[in-house]
């Protein structure tokens, strides 16, 4: 499936894009985890301390164990500091 | 009846006195709050913010965070104001109002809105001095905060 990935705050700047499209077969936010973890040090370091990482599906807060079928957008951000 | 919820994530500054001018002004409503937060420098050093949102996402939470106080405190009026983008120190950075029947119900939506937007809107500080850059990091009694609701 296709997806698309937006990164946020500090994981933008680690993995040094705002945005990508990408072809997977990850079955849960985890699973894409781990596969763009795999990619290239930069993803392997934005992704390195997941306590620290929030993750959103379709622009609703989701946990990292979500499945991804039907999904079109994630987004991985810091906890967020609003107000 | 629907309450007016007015939301706006916007990078340009908000006049507060011509905001607040109108608001709330309906038969049932006896008591209006309002909120403003300001760019604050502890020490001296900040040269500027920078604010990050995330469109779209951005406006449906503050939606939805309004409508719940909206409900929970029958609440005649309520507006939230967000900016983003790059901000110096002692410009306002947001403002929520309430208007409700009673103080405490204004004042109790106003702290609502206030605690979630800290940890459940979309945005991200950065604060930018001399020596450099730094995200700002969420703190616990933030998302603590939450749990009195």
């Amino acid at each position: 499936m296709t997806l698309n990935l937006l990164y946020f705050a500090w994981v933008r700047e680690r993995i040094g894009l705002p945005r990508e499209t990408i072809e997977t077969s990850a079955a849960t936010v985890m699973d894409l985890v781990t596969e763009l973890k795999a990619r290239e040090p930069r993803y392997d370091l934005a992704f390195s301390d997941l306590a620290s990482l929030r993750v959103a599906l379709d622009q609703e807060l989701a946990e990292f164990d979500a499945p991804l079928e039907g999904v079109r957008e994630v987004a991985f951000f810091p906890p967020m500091t609003g107000g | 009846m629907a309450v007016p919820v007015r939301i706006s994530v916007q990078t340009q500054d908000f006049d507060l006195a011509a905001e607040l001018s109108g608001f709330g002004r309906t038969p049932n409503t006896g008591a209006t709050v309002s909120f403003t937060g300001l760019v604050r420098d502890d020490t001296g050093a900040l040269q500027h913010m920078e604010i990050e949102h995330y469109p779209g996402m951005c406006e449906d939470a503050i939606r939805k965070i309004a409508d719940e106080a909206a409900n929970r405190w029958a609440l005649t009026d309520c507006l939230v104001i967000h900016r983003y983008g790059r901000l110096v120190p002692g410009e306002q950075i947001m403002m929520v109002a309430t208007a409700a029947r009673h103080r405490s119900e204004a004042f109790a939506a106003a702290e609502f809105l206030m605690d979630y937007l800290k940890s459940r809107a979309p945005f991200w500080k950065k604060e930018v001095t001399r020596e450099g850059a730094e995200w700002v990091a969420a703190k616990d009694s933030d998302e603590n905060a939450l749990t009195r609701w």
